[in-house]
């Protein structure tokens, strides 16, 4: 797994990249009661805002975090927003992006720097 | 350095992991670790805890008693408070020249003196109004109290068995009764849509007092997160943001607040400030209104949206006071003003979020029904 200072997390799965957000953000965050995901086929560059979410506190964006296609998105999220908090790492991954250039993913933390990255 | 104050429980809020956050001046929790969802829901199951002590409390009183003190609070709020029957308590708004709400309130009828808790946020101001414009009468703020709010369903038994006598009170009783810890000043009110307790405890024995509601299986505290969505799912405004000093009464939808004995052709008609607007108000209308807002979709339409009547183009019809989300009623939830003809229950309108209007139901208040014991 692979970290960025937007506490999100990426995952190599074959030939894609799935991507969500940290334990740490999604706790940050609160109860989330809502998200908006983008349309598969979307064409993303790097720190676009791809997804919406929004907690009992406030609207946030998740940004892409790699150049690349979405492929897939979890849409079991829009009917139950609240996976996020209760599988962050696991079932409650936002999309799947077919990255044009994996060379990004070199500058991202591992999860060592990550977890000092949030003290 | 922080110039926030605090208020006697704040060591307890950090013992029990409350999250804490500026509001109206003070640090205060806005959730404890269980989150602001299932507190939420939790409150509405069993009962919750809330420490409402950044609130103002104070007494005032004059040399002929509970009338002399009645009839100059009449000249501040549009409201009947010489009426109000001795162990009674009701909802008030102090009104400006232009009608609108300078803060909200409740008054209690309290043996010969008037008892009131306002919003944190106002209290400085309340007094200054309360002392500048009642004339002979005294104006004491408590200092030394702290208040405490216990809500939901079991609300009543925990009480009682801590408290004989809570039990029998009814909605919008007030009382004073003795317990081990010192004499306590209850009304059985509160802010969300619950039956339940305000409590008025000495500061000194307050933390004692809360430890032993928290010992309780039932109880657990609830923060600012939770009491803001319990307040809005049961339709009530907030100071500031569903009601301010250019909102009035009638637009707010809080006409049932003024008694007829106030309004036109009443025996004490008028009289407080703004008088000359909203009694024709009362009558009239007025241009917009306070509405409930349910949108189609999940997403809340927050505080500041944008309201139209229409999915593209024309002028704003209007703007969300408050948006959340709803846990009790699984649903995006918001209040906010419109244009008075466009207020009718089931009309739809169209919020602007995120550049994009969705479409939302203007819908009955409140979302939630109460659950008093009158």
């Amino acid at each position: 797994m692979k970290y960025t200072e937007e506490h999100e997390w990426l995952r190599v799965e074959d030939d894609v990249i799935v991507v969500g957000i940290t334990e740490h953000a999604a706790e940050q965050l609160g109860d989330i009661v809502f998200v908006e995901l983008p349309d598969v086929g979307t064409e993303v560059v790097k720190d676009d805002e791809v997804v919406v979410i929004e907690s009992v506190k406030a609207a946030s964006d998740i940004l892409a975090p790699i150049d690349g296609e979405i492929v897939e998105v979890n849409e079991m999220l829009t009917g139950a927003p609240s996976t996020v908090n209760e599988d962050a790492i696991g079932n409650g991954w936002f999309f799947k992006i077919k990255a044009s250039d994996l060379s990004q993913m070199d500058d991202m933390m591992d999860e060592a720097a990550y977890q000092k990255f949030i003290g | 350095m922080s110039d926030l104050k605090t208020t006697v429980l704040n060591a307890l809020h950090r013992e029990l992991g409350g999250k804490m956050v500026p509001f109206a001046g003070y640090d205060m929790p806005v959730q404890y670790p269980l989150g602001v969802m299932k507190e939420h829901l939790h409150c509405r199951a069993r009962a919750g805890l809330f420490d409402v002590s950044h609130m103002g409390q104070v007494i005032v009183r004059a040399p002929g008693g509970y009338a002399e003190v009645a009839a100059a609070m009449e000249a501040l709020v549009p409201v009947d408070v010489a009426g109000l029957h001795e162990g009674r308590q009701r909802y008030a708004m102090f009104t400006n020249d232009a009608g609108g709400i300078e803060d909200d309130l409740m008054v209690a009828h309290r043996d010969e003196e008037l008892f009131v808790v306002v919003n944190a946020g106002c209290k400085d101001a309340d007094i200054q109004r309360m002392t500048d414009h009642m004339p002979g009468c005294e104006i004491l703020p408590v200092t030394h109290r702290a208040l405490l709010a216990l809500q939901g369903p079991e609300a009543e038994t925990v009480l009682e068995a801590m408290v004989p006598g809570a039990g029998a009170m009814r909605f919008m009783d007030i009382a004073i009764l003795t317990s081990d810890w010192g004499d306590l000043w209850l009304s059985r009110s509160g802010y969300t849509g619950e039956d339940g307790y305000e409590i008025s405890v000495e500061e000194d024995r307050v933390e004692e007092f809360a430890r032993a509601l928290l010992a309780k299986d039932a109880v657990e505290p609830i923060g600012l997160g939770a009491r803001d969505s319990l307040r809005l799912e049961a339709g009530l405004c907030l100071y500031g943001h569903d009601i301010d000093a250019g909102t009035t009464p009638v637009e707010a939808n809080l006409g049932w607040a003024i008694q007829k004995v106030r309004r036109s052709g009443g025996k004490r008609a008028g009289g407080f400030p703004g008088a000359d607007i909203l009694l024709p108000q009362l009558v009239s209308g007025g241009g917009r209104r306070r509405v409930g807002l349910l949108p189609e979709g999940r997403a809340p339409m927050r505080d500041g949206t944008v309201l139209f009547a229409d999915e593209a183009g024309g002028e704003t019809i209007g703007t969300v006071t408050s948006g959340a989300f709803g846990p009790s009623i699984e649903a995006p939830m918001s209040m906010g003003y419109v244009l008075t003809d466009l207020a009718a229950p089931g009309t739809t309108i169209y919020g602007e979020v995120r550049g994009k209007r969705m479409a939302a139901k203007v819908a009955s208040l409140p979302f939630k029904p109460a659950n008093f014991k009158r």
